[in-house]
């Protein structure tokens, strides 16, 4: 495999750039912070001493106009990818969204319309060299409006929708697409947040995925008792998500 | 009795709302952050941990609403020099992962503590001591460079010869100076993953230390594993060990498998572990070591971190939580102290199986730094009714004897006995004032022992 990874100096996204790196995949990091983009290269080499370097470039999610030449760059370092996986989003608590409106209309348009525009220029990659794999970051906050979380949950709604047409469009085309639709995880995103019962850590979530990948596979919940979790919320009648505050 | 017990209760109590919990599992109300990124999650924070094996309350907080960083995810390498062993960390880099990666490629810390899951800026902040301290002193003395986040948000850089009063504070000081950032420490070569051990099964408390002590000069790792439960002639008997890393020719050919995951799933009740079971694991402990003398090769896991193979084993003690009290009492005292610690402590009861007895090498170079010339003997202890009584009381015996005790471990000790006990506190305290004047940093630890504002 030869992955790209949108958000692999941090949290999910470095714990799968480790385990690709582990099991000789090569990767490639693309973030927003450069100091941030050395320090995890050289957290990939240290481990892997025999392996071609990781290399990196500047992409910013709240700059689609820097998409193309960080993809450029990407393709270069590999060697053509056949892999990009999106870690990359915003977040941030329904109160603070709410407080701040010119913060909301920020988080909608990275987590959504910017990433749909970057998973665009993917797709047209991929499909050009007779497919491949991408596997993007949605939510099970996207699964149901709900309370806490209806502007982050209504970002991660539309990418999912997004996502699956994707699957639905291309499978024949072999590029797989996969949305991974994780639970709470303990990372720097849910810094400061109490974390629920069934909270992931990104290792564990970073295993789910790559095989989720492997298998080529449309959809993952992690951890998977999240799956469970959804089914009930998503049966849940008005009247009750009206009442409950979750 | 009554201040005894409610002493106890107040420790026991847990608060409504979240709460923190180490090692020893009594919880303090409160919550850490964890992110990856300390250079911003530890901005006017006043704590960091690691890993939370800490026993007692060195790692919580002294208040519900006290911004704790948690550090294990800040947890990159930096850079490694395998010509030098050379390695620079992020602070939340655990233990478990330094040996995954680096025992393969010939490496291993240059002092390990009896657990893996700790964070190397835990080891800096414990000044943690393992096998070979009558070799390689603690942890501390082989880290060459630390970047350390102080009290008024500025970041610093500090070795042995840059700022050498903040490096040697922060060994050893607890988090209390600064939050540990980065580590840069030098790693030793190993010849081989396998380990040589010789142990021998030790009658008595007297054969115990002259084992001890023969056997240091001889061997680079030694420790004991010691019955604290059998009194009269046969108090202080047990198996002691003693290894050396197998030189390549004496290995076998194959890398040592890791055993499989234990887990210790849920909270035993509190009663499981009592002094008719704890006497009976003793008893078989002590006679599984039939033979009395042999040498095998070993894996490094089991040798070094026998408990680790249990998950969660903590949960055995049950609710209640237990405490591991750990003491040095120094050389000069004499041999027979320990035979007095011995008897005491077998007098009081409420020790448990696990006590493990090590001779310790000279004191370091860290300000608070536990080891110090003479024996360390670490029990733990199921939480009772008694433990302030008895941790009143063997605090008092080591203060006869110019001893210390372990503030890793520690819970229950009074402010009063840790002052009589610890003659490097002023020299500590000059540090805080100059570089922390408001006493910003702090613990529930340091609340209890230091007399920081609660």
């Amino acid at each position: 495999m030869k992955a790209v990874i949108l958000g692999g100096t941090n949290g999910i996204g470095r714990a799968i750039a480790r385990h690709l790196a582990e099991r000789g995949d090569a990767v490639f990091l693309l973030g927003r912070d450069a100091d941030e983009l050395e320090r995890s290269a050289a957290d990939l080499k240290a481990r892997h001493p025999k392996q071609r370097p990781a290399g990196t470039a500047l992409c910013d999610l709240e700059a689609p106009e820097g998409f193309a030449a960080a993809l450029d760059a990407a393709d270069a370092g590999l060697d053509r990818f056949d892999t990009v996986i999106v870690t990359a989003a915003m977040f941030a608590t329904q109160d603070r969204l709410e407080a701040d409106i010119a913060f909301t209309q920020r988080l909608l348009t990275v987590n959504f319309a910017n990433t749909v525009v970057f998973c665009e220029h993917v797709k047209k990659r991929l499909l050009a060299r007779g497919g491949g794999r991408l596997a993007v970051f949605s939510s099970v906050a996207g699964d149901r409006g709900r309370k806490p979380v209806a502007l982050y949950g209504a970002s991660k709604a539309g990418l999912s929708a997004y996502l699956e047409a994707l699957d639905h469009k291309h499978h024949a085309d072999k590029l797989a697409v996969l949305c991974v639709k994780p639970g709470f995880v303990k990372t720097g995103m849910t810094a400061g947040l109490k974390p629920p019962p069934f909270a992931g850590e990104p290792e564990g979530v970073a295993r789910d995925v790559v095989r989720a990948l492997d298998r080529r596979k449309p959809m993952l919940y992690t951890p998977s008792m999240w799956q469970l979790v959804m089914a009930v919320i998503k049966r849940l009648p008005r009247f009750v998500m009206r009442k409950i505050g979750f | 009795m009554s201040s005894r017990a409610s002493t106890v209760s107040t420790a026991l109590a847990v608060a409504p709302g979240p709460s923190l919990s180490a090692w020893g599992m009594l919880p303090m109300p409160g919550t850490e952050i964890i992110t990856e990124d300390l250079s911003h999650s530890t901005l006017d924070a006043v704590l960091s941990r690691g890993l939370g094996r800490s026993y007692g309350d060195s790692s919580l907080p002294a208040r519900a609403t006290d911004r704790v960083v948690a550090t294990r995810h800040a947890n990159r390498i930096l850079g490694f020099d395998p010509e030098t062993g050379i390695l620079r960390v992020e602070a939340g880099f655990a233990l478990a992962e330094l040996n995954r990666l680096f025992m393969p490629l010939g490496f291993f810390s240059p002092v390990t503590p009896g657990t893996k899951f700790v964070t190397v800026g835990g080891m800096v902040a414990s000044d943690v001591h393992g096998k070979n301290h009558h070799r390689e002193g603690c942890f501390g003395a082989h880290v060459r460079w630390l970047k350390v986040r102080l009290a008024d948000n500025s970041v610093v850089t500090c070795s042995p010869t840059e700022l050498p009063d903040l490096f040697d504070g922060t060994i050893g000081g607890m988090g209390l100076l600064g939050h540990i950032l980065e580590v840069e420490f030098t790693l030793h070569r190993i010849p081989s993953q396998w380990v040589y051990m010789e142990s021998e099964r030790v009658p008595d408390i007297d054969s115990f230390i002259s084992g001890l002590n023969t056997a240091a000069p001889k061997w680079p790792m030694t420790m004991g594993w010691i019955d604290c439960l059998t009194r009269g002639r046969s108090m202080g008997r047990g198996v002691l060990m003693a290894g050396r890393w197998a030189e390549a020719h004496e290995a076998p050919a194959t890398t040592p498998r890791l055993g499989p995951k234990i887990t210790l799933p849920f909270m035993l009740p509190n009663w499981l572990l009592n002094p008719l079971t704890a006497s009976l694991f003793n008893f078989a402990y002590y006679w599984r070591h039939f033979q009395k003398k042999k040498t095998t090769l070993v894996k490094p896991e089991p040798f070094f971190y026998p408990l680790d193979a249990i998950l969660h084993w903590n949960r055995a003690y049950g609710a209640r939580g237990f405490t591991q009290y750990q003491c040095v009492l120094p050389r000069r005292a004499g041999e027979k102290a320990v035979s007095a610690f011995m008897e005491r402590l077998t007098a009081l009861g409420g020790a448990s199986p696990l006590c493990v007895i090590k001779d310790c090498g000279e004191e370091g170079r860290g300000v608070l730094s536990f080891p110090m010339e003479g024996t360390s003997i670490a029990v733990d202890m199921a939480v009772s009714p008694d433990i302030q009584h008895i941790v009143d009381n063997l605090n008092a015996f080591v203060i006869e004897t110019g001893g210390r005790i372990y503030l890793t471990k520690d819970r229950f000790t009074r402010a009063d006995q840790f002052r009589k006990m610890e003659p490097r506190l002023d020299r500590f305290m000059a540090l805080r004032d100059k570089y922390d004047p408001q006493r910003r940093l702090r613990s529930a630890q340091s609340v209890r022992l230091f007399g920081d504002r609660a």
